[in-house]
């Protein structure tokens, strides 16, 4: 295998963007990676989208979109795993130029949420959910969440207030980012009392619906020597799947594929959760963050929530997450959250993340879910000099 | 428009419970499956799932999907029976005030959506307080 590095990145503004179609959002985002990567031509291109066909009533992505950006006849796949959709695709473009199968490959990650309406738009995303067993007794995708986040309050003492401590703390990171759907500041009493969505889930434990693509560019690292610019190397990639099912899983508030993808990207990387600066996790709800950074090893079992309270994830803190805002401020357009995380990875490592810039960060991970963590992707980056 | 077939194939498990026991390990399997996942065997007999559990977590849904927008807010839990099985069911004819974590429920053949994509009429289980 080769080693392979990040050479290029590109996301535009996410948020609410009526009068922007799912190709032209896509094609924005990765004409910035490829200018920022200095190259003209790509042998290959995957796509994370999760569902254009609901959203936009739009399937046959990847060609559409390889036509636009003016890149046919390349090859060009789509990647479906619900929100990890993204994370997904960024695997298999660092394989394929791992394996030597092609030099040059775009990975891009796109959503148009906002051209169905709100009930639209929850169905759409309901389809992660096991459609006979879960979304036909009436579950959502916040029922679901708030079903694990009363077994975390049951079963480890969790309050409300630490859950929403992470909305806080994820709202002040998206304040600092210019390309964040909602750069707003927000309180603990806000989040408490804002509506109710999921008992005990309000609308601001959620992530937004969210019109967004992001764009990274992959190249050998013996290619990228030649670019002049700080190289981001891939350290590890781990995969893992789970039941998407929720009754089917003994314990609710473990996410196993989450851990068993880290464990696997750990072992690739060489290291443990120790060595990791910072992180970019799936935060789609207050308490997925929580989970996620048990399974991912940062924290016991049952203290992630004391230690988000604490500061502990803060960006000044001792393990930052989500500098970029996370899901929950920057926004959550399925398909592109994976791809989007890198970027936000990438950029950091090479110490141009402007106001929200983590200090001396060398080592960072990515962790990017579908549905309840019935899919994960874990990759583990770092800046080579 | 769905049609009629995705919502009648599914009748044996949603109106008679019927559930999977494994004939190799003895694991029971609701919805049924063609393969264990824990042993991998494929032979089953078909149970009857026991109509007694308790609540192992429940949320109060505020925002319903298409579908079950008029029925705000409803209770919707993950319920253990005795032999180990879980399974997802709405909670209704109690106060959601009274809701609880371990409380014991049975499970109910309801009416859970008036049309949904099918058309028709869709039924299945429900849980009361026990
Ligand atoms: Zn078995």
């Amino acid at each position: 295998m080769r080693d392979v590095a990040v050479i290029g990145v590109g996301m535009n503004k996410w948020g609410e963007l009526w009068e922007k179609s799912i190709r032209t959002i896509f094609v924005e985002s990765a004409l910035e990676a490829l200018d920022s990567a200095g190259v003209d031509h790509i042998d290959s291109m995957f796509i994370g989208c999760m569902s254009s066909g609901l959203f936009t009533d739009q399937e046959h992505l990847a060609s559409l979109l390889s036509d636009y950006l003016g890149m046919n006849p390349v090859g060009a796949t789509r990647v479906e795993s619900a929100c990890s959709s993204g994370g997904a695709a960024f695997r298999l473009g660092y394989i394929e130029v791992a394996a030597g199968v092609s030099d040059i490959v775009l990975v891009g990650g796109v959503e148009k949420m906002t051209d169905v309406d709100g009930g639209g738009a929850t169905f759409a995303l309901g389809t992660a959910a096991d459609a006979e067993y879960e979304s036909y007794h009436g579950a959502t995708f916040p029922g679901l969440y708030a079903l694990i986040a009363r077994a975390h309050m049951e079963r480890y003492g969790t309050t409300r207030e630490q859950l929403a401590s992470v909305a806080v703390k994820n709202h002040a990171n998206g304040f600092l980012n210019p390309r964040a759907q909602f750069r707003s500041k927000i309180t603990v009493d806000q989040v408490l009392n804002s509506s109710e969505v999921a008992d005990p889930l309000r609308l601001l434990d959620c992530s937004p619906i969210t019109d967004g693509a992001a764009a990274v560019i992959l190249a050998p690292v013996e290619m990228a020597k030649k670019l002049g610019q700080p190289i981001i190397k891939i350290l590890g990639s781990g995969q893992a799947t789970d039941t998407i099912g929720l009754s089917s899983r003994a314990d609710l508030t473990y996410l196993k594929a989450t851990e068993v993808a880290a464990e696997k990207a750990y072992k690739q990387a060489g290291i443990g959760p120790n060595d990791i600066d910072f992180a970019e996790v799936h935060d789609c709800f207050t308490i997925a963050e929580i989970c996620v950074t048990e399974a991912l090893g940062f924290f016991e079992k049952g203290q992630a929530a004391k230690a988000a309270e604490a500061g502990v994830t803060a960006r000044d803190g001792s393990k930052p997450i989500n500098p970029s805002g996370g899901l929950k401020s920057k926004g959550h357009p399925v398909g592109a959250t994976g791809v989007a995380q890198i970027v936000e990875i990438v950029e950091q490592l090479r110490g141009e993340s402007g106001d929200r810039q983590i200090k001396n960060a060398r080592r960072a991970l990515a962790q990017n879910m579908g549905g309840t963590g019935g899919s994960t992707l874990v990759h583990i980056l770092e800046v080579i000099s | 428009m769905n049609t009629s077939a995705r919502y009648w194939r599914e009748i044996p498990q949603r109106y008679r419970l019927e559930a999977g026991k494994c004939r190799k390990c003895g694991k029971i399997l609701y919805p049924p499956r063609l393969v264990c996942p824990d042993c991998k065997g494929r032979d089953f007999e078909t149970v009857i799932l026991p109509d007694e559990g308790k609540v192992v977590s429940y949320t109060i849904i505020a925002v319903g999907p298409t579908g079950f927008t008029d029925e705000t807010p409803y209770a919707l839990g993950i319920i253990e029976l005795p032999n180990g099985v879980r399974l997802m069911s709405q909670i209704v004819d109690v106060d959601l005030d009274k809701l609880s974590v371990g409380m014991p429920v049975r499970l109910e053949f309801r009416r859970l959506q008036e049309a949904g994509k099918s058309g028709i009429l869709q039924y299945g289980h429900k849980c009361v307080p026990a």
